[in-house]
Protein backbone atom coordinates (compact mmCIF):
# COMPACT_ATOMS: atom_id res chain seq x y z
CA UNK A 1 0.00 0.00 0.00
CA UNK A 2 2.77 2.36 -0.98
CA UNK A 3 0.69 5.03 -2.71
CA UNK A 4 -1.96 5.13 -0.04
CA UNK A 5 0.58 5.60 2.70
CA UNK A 6 2.24 8.41 0.78
CA UNK A 7 -1.09 10.20 0.63
CA UNK A 8 -1.62 9.57 4.29
CA UNK A 9 1.47 11.22 5.67
CA UNK A 10 0.46 14.86 6.04
CA UNK A 11 -2.32 16.89 7.56
CA UNK A 12 -5.92 16.54 6.28
CA UNK A 13 -6.00 16.95 2.51
CA UNK A 14 -7.16 20.24 1.14
CA UNK A 15 -9.63 18.91 -1.36
CA UNK A 16 -10.49 22.03 -3.32
CA UNK A 17 -6.88 22.71 -4.31
CA UNK A 18 -6.04 19.09 -4.91
CA UNK A 19 -9.16 18.49 -6.93
CA UNK A 20 -8.46 21.51 -9.14
CA UNK A 21 -5.04 19.99 -9.85
CA UNK A 22 -6.46 16.52 -10.38
CA UNK A 23 -9.07 17.88 -12.80
CA UNK A 24 -6.21 18.94 -15.06
CA UNK A 25 -4.08 15.85 -14.62
CA UNK A 26 -6.93 13.35 -14.76
CA UNK A 27 -9.98 14.95 -16.40
CA UNK A 28 -11.85 11.67 -16.11
CA UNK A 29 -11.53 10.93 -12.40
CA UNK A 30 -14.10 10.50 -9.65
CA UNK A 31 -13.85 10.83 -5.90
CA UNK A 32 -15.89 8.35 -3.94
CA UNK A 33 -16.87 8.24 -0.31
CA UNK A 34 -16.09 5.21 1.81
CA UNK A 35 -19.61 3.99 1.03
CA UNK A 36 -19.01 4.27 -2.70
CA UNK A 37 -21.02 7.43 -3.39
CA UNK A 38 -19.63 9.86 -5.96
CA UNK A 39 -18.83 13.24 -4.46
CA UNK A 40 -16.73 14.73 -7.23
CA UNK A 41 -16.60 14.18 -10.99
CA UNK A 42 -13.84 15.67 -13.14
CA UNK A 43 -14.78 17.93 -16.09
CA UNK A 44 -14.76 15.41 -18.95
CA UNK A 45 -17.03 13.05 -17.04
CA UNK A 46 -19.29 15.98 -16.23
CA UNK A 47 -19.47 16.70 -19.93
CA UNK A 48 -20.37 13.09 -20.63
CA UNK A 49 -23.18 12.75 -18.06
CA UNK A 50 -25.63 15.11 -16.48
CA UNK A 51 -24.39 16.03 -12.99
CA UNK A 52 -27.46 14.52 -11.39
CA UNK A 53 -26.51 11.22 -12.95
CA UNK A 54 -23.20 11.22 -11.12
CA UNK A 55 -22.99 13.24 -7.94
CA UNK A 56 -24.58 11.49 -5.00
CA UNK A 57 -25.05 8.28 -6.94
CA UNK A 58 -23.26 5.12 -5.94
CA UNK A 59 -20.39 4.21 -8.26
CA UNK A 60 -21.73 0.72 -8.84
CA UNK A 61 -25.11 2.18 -9.63
CA UNK A 62 -23.64 4.26 -12.46
CA UNK A 63 -21.19 1.68 -13.77
CA UNK A 64 -21.50 -2.01 -14.45
CA UNK A 65 -18.26 -3.85 -13.74
CA UNK A 66 -17.34 -6.10 -16.67
CA UNK A 67 -14.10 -7.39 -15.21
CA UNK A 68 -13.71 -8.55 -12.50
CA UNK A 69 -17.36 -9.50 -12.85
CA UNK A 70 -17.94 -10.74 -9.34
CA UNK A 71 -17.80 -7.22 -7.89
CA UNK A 72 -21.19 -6.06 -6.65
CA UNK A 73 -20.39 -4.28 -3.42
CA UNK A 74 -18.19 -1.34 -2.50
CA UNK A 75 -16.04 -3.38 -0.14
CA UNK A 76 -15.30 -5.84 -2.95
CA UNK A 77 -14.40 -2.90 -5.18
CA UNK A 78 -12.12 -1.40 -2.51
CA UNK A 79 -10.38 -4.75 -2.29
CA UNK A 80 -9.48 -4.45 -5.97
CA UNK A 81 -7.66 -1.16 -5.41
CA UNK A 82 -4.77 -0.50 -7.81
CA UNK A 83 -5.67 -3.21 -10.28
CA UNK A 84 -7.22 -2.66 -13.68
CA UNK A 85 -11.02 -2.46 -13.83
CA UNK A 86 -13.23 -2.79 -16.90
CA UNK A 87 -16.68 -1.27 -16.75
CA UNK A 88 -19.43 0.30 -18.79
CA UNK A 89 -22.06 2.93 -18.20
CA UNK A 90 -25.35 1.37 -17.19
CA UNK A 91 -27.14 3.89 -19.42
CA UNK A 92 -26.85 4.25 -23.20
CA UNK A 93 -24.56 4.45 -25.09
CA UNK A 94 -23.05 2.00 -22.60
CA UNK A 95 -19.55 3.26 -23.35
CA UNK A 96 -16.91 0.92 -22.01
CA UNK A 97 -14.20 2.40 -19.88
CA UNK A 98 -11.22 1.15 -18.05
CA UNK A 99 -10.08 2.46 -14.74
CA UNK A 100 -8.10 2.09 -11.60
CA UNK A 101 -9.12 2.81 -8.00
CA UNK A 102 -6.86 4.15 -5.25
CA UNK A 103 -7.96 4.13 -1.62
CA UNK A 104 -7.57 7.34 0.33
CA UNK A 105 -6.15 7.19 3.83
CA UNK A 106 -8.10 7.31 7.05
CA UNK A 107 -11.39 6.21 5.61
CA UNK A 108 -11.62 9.23 3.30
CA UNK A 109 -12.93 7.14 0.44
CA UNK A 110 -11.24 6.52 -2.89
CA UNK A 111 -10.21 8.07 -6.18
CA UNK A 112 -11.05 6.33 -9.45
CA UNK A 113 -9.38 7.40 -12.66
CA UNK A 114 -11.11 6.40 -15.90
CA UNK A 115 -10.08 6.20 -19.53
CA UNK A 116 -11.69 5.19 -22.80
CA UNK A 117 -9.06 2.70 -23.81
CA UNK A 118 -9.82 1.32 -27.24
CA UNK A 119 -13.36 2.75 -27.24
CA UNK A 120 -11.96 6.29 -27.59
CA UNK A 121 -13.00 6.49 -31.27
CA UNK A 122 -16.68 5.96 -30.43
CA UNK A 123 -16.26 7.96 -27.24
CA UNK A 124 -15.31 11.21 -28.96
CA UNK A 125 -18.17 10.77 -31.40
CA UNK A 126 -20.79 9.94 -28.77
CA UNK A 127 -19.81 12.76 -26.42
CA UNK A 128 -18.42 15.26 -28.97
CA UNK A 129 -15.18 15.54 -27.07
CA UNK A 130 -12.37 17.89 -28.05
CA UNK A 131 -8.64 17.98 -27.35
CA UNK A 132 -9.38 20.06 -24.25
CA UNK A 133 -11.30 17.14 -22.76
CA UNK A 134 -8.17 15.02 -22.59
CA UNK A 135 -5.15 15.52 -20.38
CA UNK A 136 -2.28 17.17 -22.24
CA UNK A 137 -0.23 14.02 -21.69
CA UNK A 138 -2.98 11.66 -22.83
CA UNK A 139 -2.16 9.78 -26.02
CA UNK A 140 -5.83 9.75 -27.05
CA UNK A 141 -5.37 12.49 -29.66
CA UNK A 142 -2.37 10.71 -31.14
CA UNK A 143 -4.39 7.53 -31.22
CA UNK A 144 -7.28 9.27 -32.98
CA UNK A 145 -4.82 10.77 -35.44
CA UNK A 146 -3.39 7.35 -36.15
CA UNK A 147 -6.78 5.71 -36.54
CA UNK A 148 -7.79 8.36 -39.04
CA UNK A 149 -4.47 8.42 -40.88
CA UNK A 150 -4.34 4.65 -41.08
CA UNK A 151 -7.90 4.35 -42.35
CA UNK A 152 -7.19 6.95 -45.03
CA UNK A 153 -4.06 5.05 -46.06
CA UNK A 154 -5.90 1.75 -45.92
CA UNK A 155 -8.68 3.19 -48.06
CA UNK A 156 -6.21 4.31 -50.69
CA UNK A 157 -4.56 0.88 -50.61
CA UNK A 158 -7.86 -0.88 -50.94
CA UNK A 159 -8.75 1.23 -53.97
CA UNK A 160 -5.39 0.45 -55.53
CA UNK A 161 -5.92 -3.27 -54.89
CA UNK A 162 -9.34 -3.14 -56.47
CA UNK A 163 -7.96 -1.43 -59.54
CA UNK A 164 -5.12 -3.93 -59.82
CA UNK A 165 -7.54 -6.81 -59.41
CA UNK A 166 -9.71 -5.33 -62.16
CA UNK A 167 -6.70 -4.94 -64.42
CA UNK A 168 -5.66 -8.54 -63.74
CA UNK A 169 -9.12 -9.84 -64.64
CA UNK A 170 -9.16 -7.74 -67.78
CA UNK A 171 -5.74 -9.07 -68.76
CA UNK A 172 -6.89 -12.64 -68.18
CA UNK A 173 -10.00 -11.91 -70.16
CA UNK A 174 -7.92 -10.79 -73.12
CA UNK A 175 -5.42 -13.61 -72.84
CA UNK A 176 -5.51 -16.19 -75.60
CA UNK A 177 -3.47 -18.85 -73.86
CA UNK A 178 -4.37 -21.57 -71.42
CA UNK A 179 -1.79 -21.01 -68.70
CA UNK A 180 -1.47 -24.66 -67.66
CA UNK A 181 -0.74 -26.20 -71.05
CA UNK A 182 0.36 -23.21 -73.11
CA UNK A 183 -2.27 -24.19 -75.71
CA UNK A 184 -4.85 -21.74 -77.02
CA UNK A 185 -7.91 -21.22 -74.80
CA UNK A 186 -11.57 -21.43 -75.73
CA UNK A 187 -11.89 -17.75 -76.61
CA UNK A 188 -8.90 -17.92 -78.97
CA UNK A 189 -10.21 -21.15 -80.47
CA UNK A 190 -13.59 -19.60 -81.29
CA UNK A 191 -11.91 -16.60 -82.86
CA UNK A 192 -9.53 -18.66 -85.00
CA UNK A 193 -12.28 -21.07 -86.12
CA UNK A 194 -14.61 -18.21 -87.06
CA UNK A 195 -11.83 -16.59 -89.05
CA UNK A 196 -10.99 -19.84 -90.78
CA UNK A 197 -14.60 -20.39 -91.80
CA UNK A 198 -14.76 -16.90 -93.20
CA UNK A 199 -11.56 -17.42 -95.17
CA UNK A 200 -13.33 -20.37 -96.82
CA UNK A 201 -10.49 -22.70 -96.03
CA UNK A 202 -10.97 -26.42 -96.13
CA UNK A 203 -10.06 -27.93 -92.79
CA UNK A 204 -11.01 -30.54 -90.23
CA UNK A 205 -12.03 -29.93 -86.65
CA UNK A 206 -11.21 -32.61 -84.11
CA UNK A 207 -13.00 -32.48 -80.81
CA UNK A 208 -10.99 -34.51 -78.34
CA UNK A 209 -12.06 -35.54 -74.86
CA UNK A 210 -9.80 -37.45 -72.47
CA UNK A 211 -11.05 -40.79 -71.16
CA UNK A 212 -10.47 -41.83 -67.52
CA UNK A 213 -8.98 -38.42 -66.74
CA UNK A 214 -11.43 -37.83 -63.89
CA UNK A 215 -10.21 -41.03 -62.24
CA UNK A 216 -6.62 -39.71 -62.32
CA UNK A 217 -7.70 -36.42 -60.81
CA UNK A 218 -9.80 -38.09 -58.14
CA UNK A 219 -7.38 -40.82 -57.06
CA UNK A 220 -3.98 -39.22 -57.63
CA UNK A 221 -4.80 -35.58 -57.02
CA UNK A 222 -4.84 -32.34 -59.01
CA UNK A 223 -1.07 -32.18 -59.36
CA UNK A 224 -1.15 -35.51 -61.21
CA UNK A 225 -4.10 -34.27 -63.30
CA UNK A 226 -2.22 -31.08 -64.24
CA UNK A 227 0.84 -33.09 -65.20
CA UNK A 228 -1.24 -35.38 -67.40
CA UNK A 229 -2.79 -32.39 -69.19
CA UNK A 230 0.67 -31.00 -69.90
CA UNK A 231 1.87 -34.34 -71.26
CA UNK A 232 -1.22 -34.65 -73.43
CA UNK A 233 -0.53 -31.17 -74.80
CA UNK A 234 2.97 -32.35 -75.78
CA UNK A 235 1.55 -35.36 -77.65
CA UNK A 236 -0.89 -33.14 -79.53
CA UNK A 237 1.86 -30.74 -80.51
CA UNK A 238 4.02 -33.61 -81.71
CA UNK A 239 1.25 -35.16 -83.82
CA UNK A 240 0.11 -31.99 -85.55
CA UNK A 241 1.75 -29.52 -87.88
CA UNK A 242 2.85 -26.03 -87.09
CA UNK A 243 -0.08 -24.30 -88.80
CA UNK A 244 -2.69 -26.40 -86.99
CA UNK A 245 -4.42 -24.97 -83.96
CA UNK A 246 -4.65 -26.81 -80.65
CA UNK A 247 -6.85 -25.41 -77.90
CA UNK A 248 -7.87 -26.58 -74.47
CA UNK A 249 -11.53 -25.65 -74.36
CA UNK A 250 -12.59 -27.28 -71.11
CA UNK A 251 -11.13 -29.22 -68.19
CA UNK A 252 -10.10 -32.25 -70.25
CA UNK A 253 -11.55 -31.20 -73.57
CA UNK A 254 -9.53 -30.07 -76.58
CA UNK A 255 -10.11 -28.83 -80.11
CA UNK A 256 -7.65 -29.33 -82.90
CA UNK A 257 -7.95 -27.59 -86.22
CA UNK A 258 -6.17 -29.56 -88.92
CA UNK A 259 -5.59 -27.06 -91.66
CA UNK A 260 -6.01 -27.86 -95.32
CA UNK A 261 -6.71 -31.54 -94.75
CA UNK A 262 -10.05 -33.18 -95.48
CA UNK A 263 -8.98 -36.66 -96.53
CA UNK A 264 -10.70 -39.09 -94.23
CA UNK A 265 -7.84 -41.55 -94.48
CA UNK A 266 -5.27 -38.95 -93.42
CA UNK A 267 -7.44 -37.62 -90.65
CA UNK A 268 -8.14 -41.10 -89.32
CA UNK A 269 -4.39 -41.67 -89.22
CA UNK A 270 -3.78 -38.50 -87.29
CA UNK A 271 -6.56 -39.38 -84.85
CA UNK A 272 -5.17 -42.85 -84.35
CA UNK A 273 -1.69 -41.46 -83.65
CA UNK A 274 -3.13 -38.99 -81.17
CA UNK A 275 -4.99 -41.71 -79.27
CA UNK A 276 -1.95 -43.95 -79.32
CA UNK A 277 0.28 -41.17 -78.00
CA UNK A 278 -2.16 -40.24 -75.26
CA UNK A 279 -2.57 -43.86 -74.20
CA UNK A 280 1.15 -44.20 -73.42
CA UNK A 281 1.40 -44.52 -69.64
CA UNK A 282 2.39 -41.19 -68.09
CA UNK A 283 4.78 -41.46 -65.14
CA UNK A 284 4.04 -39.14 -62.27
CA UNK A 285 6.23 -39.22 -59.16
CA UNK A 286 6.33 -42.93 -58.16
CA UNK A 287 3.09 -43.59 -60.00
CA UNK A 288 1.81 -44.11 -63.54
CA UNK A 289 -1.31 -42.54 -65.02
CA UNK A 290 -3.23 -44.31 -67.76
CA UNK A 291 -5.73 -42.44 -69.87
CA UNK A 292 -7.05 -42.47 -73.40
CA UNK A 293 -9.01 -40.16 -75.67
CA UNK A 294 -12.21 -40.11 -77.70
CA UNK A 295 -12.32 -37.98 -80.82
CA UNK A 296 -15.08 -36.55 -83.00
CA UNK A 297 -14.15 -35.20 -86.42
CA UNK A 298 -16.11 -32.71 -88.50
CA UNK A 299 -14.96 -31.39 -91.82
CA UNK A 300 -15.42 -27.93 -93.26
CA UNK A 301 -15.20 -27.97 -97.03
CA UNK A 302 -15.62 -24.46 -98.38
CA UNK A 303 -16.86 -20.99 -97.70
CA UNK A 304 -20.43 -20.86 -96.44
CA UNK A 305 -20.51 -24.60 -95.98
CA UNK A 306 -21.14 -24.44 -92.24
CA UNK A 307 -21.25 -21.78 -89.59
CA UNK A 308 -19.17 -21.99 -86.45
CA UNK A 309 -21.91 -23.31 -84.18
CA UNK A 310 -22.95 -26.03 -86.59
CA UNK A 311 -19.38 -27.13 -87.16
CA UNK A 312 -18.71 -27.38 -83.44
CA UNK A 313 -22.01 -29.21 -82.98
CA UNK A 314 -21.00 -31.73 -85.64
CA UNK A 315 -17.68 -32.43 -84.00
CA UNK A 316 -19.44 -32.69 -80.66
CA UNK A 317 -21.94 -35.27 -81.89
CA UNK A 318 -19.18 -37.29 -83.48
CA UNK A 319 -17.28 -37.18 -80.20
CA UNK A 320 -20.24 -38.54 -78.28
CA UNK A 321 -20.64 -41.29 -80.83
CA UNK A 322 -17.03 -42.28 -80.05
CA UNK A 323 -17.83 -42.30 -76.34
CA UNK A 324 -20.89 -44.46 -77.01
CA UNK A 325 -18.80 -46.89 -79.01
CA UNK A 326 -16.71 -47.58 -75.95
CA UNK A 327 -14.21 -44.69 -75.99
CA UNK A 328 -10.61 -44.60 -77.19
CA UNK A 329 -11.64 -44.17 -80.79
CA UNK A 330 -12.41 -41.55 -83.42
CA UNK A 331 -15.66 -40.99 -85.35
CA UNK A 332 -16.43 -38.82 -88.36
CA UNK A 333 -19.62 -36.79 -88.27
CA UNK A 334 -20.19 -37.84 -91.89
CA UNK A 335 -20.43 -41.45 -90.80
CA UNK A 336 -23.20 -40.86 -88.32
CA UNK A 337 -26.70 -41.82 -89.30
CA UNK A 338 -28.81 -38.83 -90.23
CA UNK A 339 -30.59 -37.48 -87.14
CA UNK A 340 -34.26 -38.36 -87.00
CA UNK A 341 -36.52 -35.38 -87.62
CA UNK B 1 8.58 11.13 -54.18
CA UNK B 2 5.79 9.05 -52.81
CA UNK B 3 2.66 8.49 -54.89
CA UNK B 4 0.65 10.50 -52.36
CA UNK B 5 2.66 13.63 -53.20
CA UNK B 6 2.46 13.06 -56.94
CA UNK B 7 -1.23 12.24 -56.77
CA UNK B 8 -1.82 15.47 -54.82
CA UNK B 9 -0.15 17.50 -57.57
CA UNK B 10 -2.23 15.70 -60.18
CA UNK B 11 -5.46 16.34 -58.24
CA UNK B 12 -4.52 20.00 -57.80
CA UNK B 13 -3.92 20.50 -61.52
CA UNK B 14 -7.09 18.65 -62.56
CA UNK B 15 -9.31 20.40 -60.00
CA UNK B 16 -7.85 23.83 -60.71
CA UNK B 17 -7.03 23.82 -64.42
CA UNK B 18 -8.94 20.82 -65.79
CA UNK B 19 -8.26 17.33 -67.10
CA UNK B 20 -7.08 18.45 -70.53
CA UNK B 21 -4.00 20.44 -69.32
CA UNK B 22 -3.11 17.51 -67.07
CA UNK B 23 -3.08 15.16 -70.07
CA UNK B 24 -0.70 17.53 -71.84
CA UNK B 25 1.54 17.69 -68.77
CA UNK B 26 1.53 13.91 -68.33
CA UNK B 27 2.46 13.49 -71.96
CA UNK B 28 5.23 16.06 -71.75
CA UNK B 29 6.67 14.31 -68.67
CA UNK B 30 6.45 11.00 -70.50
CA UNK B 31 4.56 9.34 -67.66
CA UNK B 32 3.87 5.67 -68.36
CA UNK B 33 0.43 6.09 -66.88
CA UNK B 34 -1.18 9.54 -66.98
CA UNK B 35 -2.58 8.94 -63.49
CA UNK B 36 -0.50 8.46 -60.38
CA UNK B 37 -1.34 5.81 -57.82
CA UNK B 38 -1.46 7.28 -54.33
CA UNK B 39 -0.11 4.19 -52.63
CA UNK B 40 2.80 3.44 -54.93
CA UNK B 41 6.37 4.67 -54.84
CA UNK B 42 7.86 6.56 -57.77
CA UNK B 43 11.40 7.44 -58.73
CA UNK B 44 12.70 10.55 -57.01
CA UNK B 45 12.96 13.11 -59.79
CA UNK B 46 9.53 12.51 -61.27
CA UNK B 47 7.99 15.08 -58.90
CA UNK B 48 10.33 17.87 -60.04
CA UNK B 49 9.72 16.93 -63.63
CA UNK B 50 5.96 17.12 -63.18
CA UNK B 51 6.24 20.54 -61.53
CA UNK B 52 8.55 21.81 -64.29
CA UNK B 53 6.21 20.60 -67.02
CA UNK B 54 3.13 21.89 -65.21
CA UNK B 55 4.48 25.43 -64.82
CA UNK B 56 5.49 25.44 -68.49
CA UNK B 57 2.16 24.10 -69.78
CA UNK B 58 0.07 26.30 -67.49
CA UNK B 59 2.39 29.27 -68.02
CA UNK B 60 2.39 29.69 -64.23
CA UNK B 61 5.03 31.20 -62.02
CA UNK B 62 6.73 28.35 -60.15
CA UNK B 63 6.42 30.02 -56.73
CA UNK B 64 2.73 30.81 -57.27
CA UNK B 65 2.01 27.32 -58.54
CA UNK B 66 3.59 25.69 -55.48
CA UNK B 67 1.98 28.10 -53.05
CA UNK B 68 -1.46 27.46 -54.56
CA UNK B 69 -0.79 23.75 -54.31
CA UNK B 70 -0.16 24.15 -50.58
CA UNK B 71 -3.39 26.10 -50.12
CA UNK B 72 -5.32 23.56 -52.16
CA UNK B 73 -4.14 20.68 -49.98
CA UNK B 74 -5.81 22.21 -46.93
CA UNK B 75 -8.79 24.08 -48.28
CA UNK B 76 -10.09 21.84 -51.06
CA UNK B 77 -13.09 19.86 -49.80
CA UNK B 78 -11.89 16.74 -51.63
CA UNK B 79 -8.64 16.88 -49.61
CA UNK B 80 -10.40 16.97 -46.23
CA UNK B 81 -8.19 14.19 -44.91
CA UNK B 82 -5.08 16.39 -45.10
CA UNK B 83 -6.71 19.26 -43.21
CA UNK B 84 -8.04 16.94 -40.53
CA UNK B 85 -4.76 15.11 -40.03
CA UNK B 86 -2.95 18.44 -39.72
CA UNK B 87 -5.54 19.72 -37.25
CA UNK B 88 -4.79 16.79 -34.97
CA UNK B 89 -1.40 18.43 -34.52
CA UNK B 90 -2.54 21.24 -32.26
CA UNK B 91 -5.43 22.87 -30.46
CA UNK B 92 -4.52 26.33 -31.73
CA UNK B 93 -2.32 27.71 -34.49
CA UNK B 94 0.83 28.06 -32.35
CA UNK B 95 0.36 24.54 -31.02
CA UNK B 96 -0.03 23.45 -34.62
CA UNK B 97 3.18 25.24 -35.64
CA UNK B 98 5.10 23.29 -33.03
CA UNK B 99 3.62 20.03 -34.23
CA UNK B 100 5.30 20.61 -37.61
CA UNK B 101 8.59 19.42 -36.11
CA UNK B 102 6.95 16.00 -35.82
CA UNK B 103 5.14 16.11 -39.16
CA UNK B 104 7.69 13.87 -40.85
CA UNK B 105 7.43 11.23 -38.12
CA UNK B 106 3.66 11.48 -37.93
CA UNK B 107 3.38 10.94 -41.68
CA UNK B 108 5.67 7.94 -41.46
CA UNK B 109 3.58 6.41 -38.68
CA UNK B 110 0.61 6.45 -41.01
CA UNK B 111 2.35 5.46 -44.26
CA UNK B 112 5.69 3.89 -43.51
CA UNK B 113 7.31 4.65 -46.87
CA UNK B 114 6.17 8.27 -47.03
CA UNK B 115 9.22 10.46 -46.42
CA UNK B 116 8.24 14.09 -46.14
CA UNK B 117 10.90 16.80 -45.89
CA UNK B 118 12.23 17.59 -42.45
CA UNK B 119 10.70 20.73 -40.89
CA UNK B 120 12.04 22.73 -37.98
CA UNK B 121 10.31 25.56 -36.17
CA UNK B 122 12.18 28.32 -34.33
CA UNK B 123 10.50 30.75 -32.00
CA UNK B 124 12.15 34.18 -32.07
CA UNK B 125 9.59 36.05 -30.00
CA UNK B 126 6.15 34.91 -28.91
CA UNK B 127 4.79 36.17 -32.23
CA UNK B 128 7.74 35.64 -34.54
CA UNK B 129 8.68 32.24 -35.85
CA UNK B 130 10.68 30.80 -38.67
CA UNK B 131 10.21 27.44 -40.27
CA UNK B 132 13.05 25.78 -42.10
CA UNK B 133 12.58 22.94 -44.52
CA UNK B 134 15.27 20.70 -45.94
CA UNK B 135 14.29 19.20 -49.26
CA UNK B 136 15.80 18.21 -52.57
CA UNK B 137 12.66 19.58 -54.16
CA UNK B 138 13.36 23.22 -55.01
CA UNK B 139 10.47 25.37 -53.84
CA UNK B 140 9.03 23.23 -51.10
CA UNK B 141 8.99 26.35 -48.93
CA UNK B 142 6.40 27.87 -51.26
CA UNK B 143 4.14 24.86 -50.71
CA UNK B 144 4.48 25.50 -46.97
CA UNK B 145 3.57 29.18 -47.36
CA UNK B 146 0.33 28.16 -49.07
CA UNK B 147 -0.37 25.41 -46.59
CA UNK B 148 0.30 27.58 -43.52
CA UNK B 149 -1.86 30.41 -44.88
CA UNK B 150 -4.75 28.01 -45.28
CA UNK B 151 -4.17 26.41 -41.87
CA UNK B 152 -4.06 29.85 -40.20
CA UNK B 153 -7.44 30.58 -41.80
CA UNK B 154 -8.70 27.25 -40.60
CA UNK B 155 -7.69 28.03 -37.02
CA UNK B 156 -8.92 31.61 -37.31
CA UNK B 157 -5.46 33.11 -36.74
CA UNK B 158 -4.12 36.14 -38.59
CA UNK B 159 -0.57 35.65 -39.87
CA UNK B 160 1.92 37.13 -42.29
CA UNK B 161 4.18 34.73 -44.12
CA UNK B 162 7.34 35.50 -45.98
CA UNK B 163 9.34 33.13 -48.14
CA UNK B 164 13.00 33.62 -47.26
CA UNK B 165 14.69 31.86 -50.17
CA UNK B 166 16.74 28.70 -50.61
CA UNK B 167 20.31 28.09 -49.46
CA UNK B 168 21.70 24.73 -50.42
CA UNK B 169 18.81 22.40 -49.72
CA UNK B 170 17.33 24.55 -46.97
CA UNK B 171 14.45 26.95 -47.43
CA UNK B 172 13.06 29.31 -44.80
CA UNK B 173 9.61 30.72 -44.19
CA UNK B 174 9.17 33.61 -41.75
CA UNK B 175 5.92 33.56 -39.80
CA UNK B 176 4.54 36.62 -38.03
CA UNK B 177 1.52 35.91 -35.85
CA UNK B 178 -0.53 39.10 -35.81
CA UNK B 179 -3.52 37.75 -33.93
CA UNK B 180 -4.09 34.32 -32.40
CA UNK B 181 -7.85 34.34 -32.65
CA UNK B 182 -8.72 36.83 -35.33
CA UNK B 183 -11.74 34.98 -36.65
CA UNK B 184 -13.87 32.07 -35.61
CA UNK B 185 -12.03 29.52 -37.75
CA UNK B 186 -13.42 26.24 -38.93
CA UNK B 187 -14.67 23.72 -36.46
CA UNK B 188 -12.71 20.57 -35.88
CA UNK B 189 -14.33 17.57 -34.31
CA UNK B 190 -12.05 14.81 -33.18
CA UNK B 191 -14.51 12.14 -34.14
CA UNK B 192 -15.95 13.47 -37.39
CA UNK B 193 -16.28 10.96 -40.16
CA UNK B 194 -14.94 12.10 -43.49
Amino acid sequence: MKVDRALGCAAPIEWSALEAALDILCPMHLRLTETGHIIHAAPTLQKMCAESDLIGKRFLEVFLLDRPRAITTMSELMARARSKLHMEFRVAPHTSLKGVLVRLPAGQGALVNLSFGISVVEGVLDYRLTSADFAATDLAIEMLYLVEAKSAAMDASRKLNQRLQGAKLAAEEQAATDTLTGLKNRRAADRILAQKIEESGAFALMHLDLDYFKAVNDTKGHAAGDHVLQEVAKVMRAETRKGDMIARVGGDEFMILIDDEVSKVKLAEIAARLIQGIEKPIPFEQDVCNISASIGIAVHLECGHLDLDTLVQHSDRALYASKDKGRACATFFDDLEAPKP
Amino acid sequence: MHGLVNKAIEAFVIDTYGAQPWRVIAQMCELDDPHFEAMMSYEGDITSRVIDCATRVLKADRADFLQNLGTYLVSQPSQQAVRRLLRFGGVDFVDFLYSLDDLRDRARLAVSDLHLPRLELREHTSNQFSLTVRSKLDGFGHVLVGLLTAMADDYGALVMLDYGGRRGEVETVAIALLERSFAEGNSFELGARV
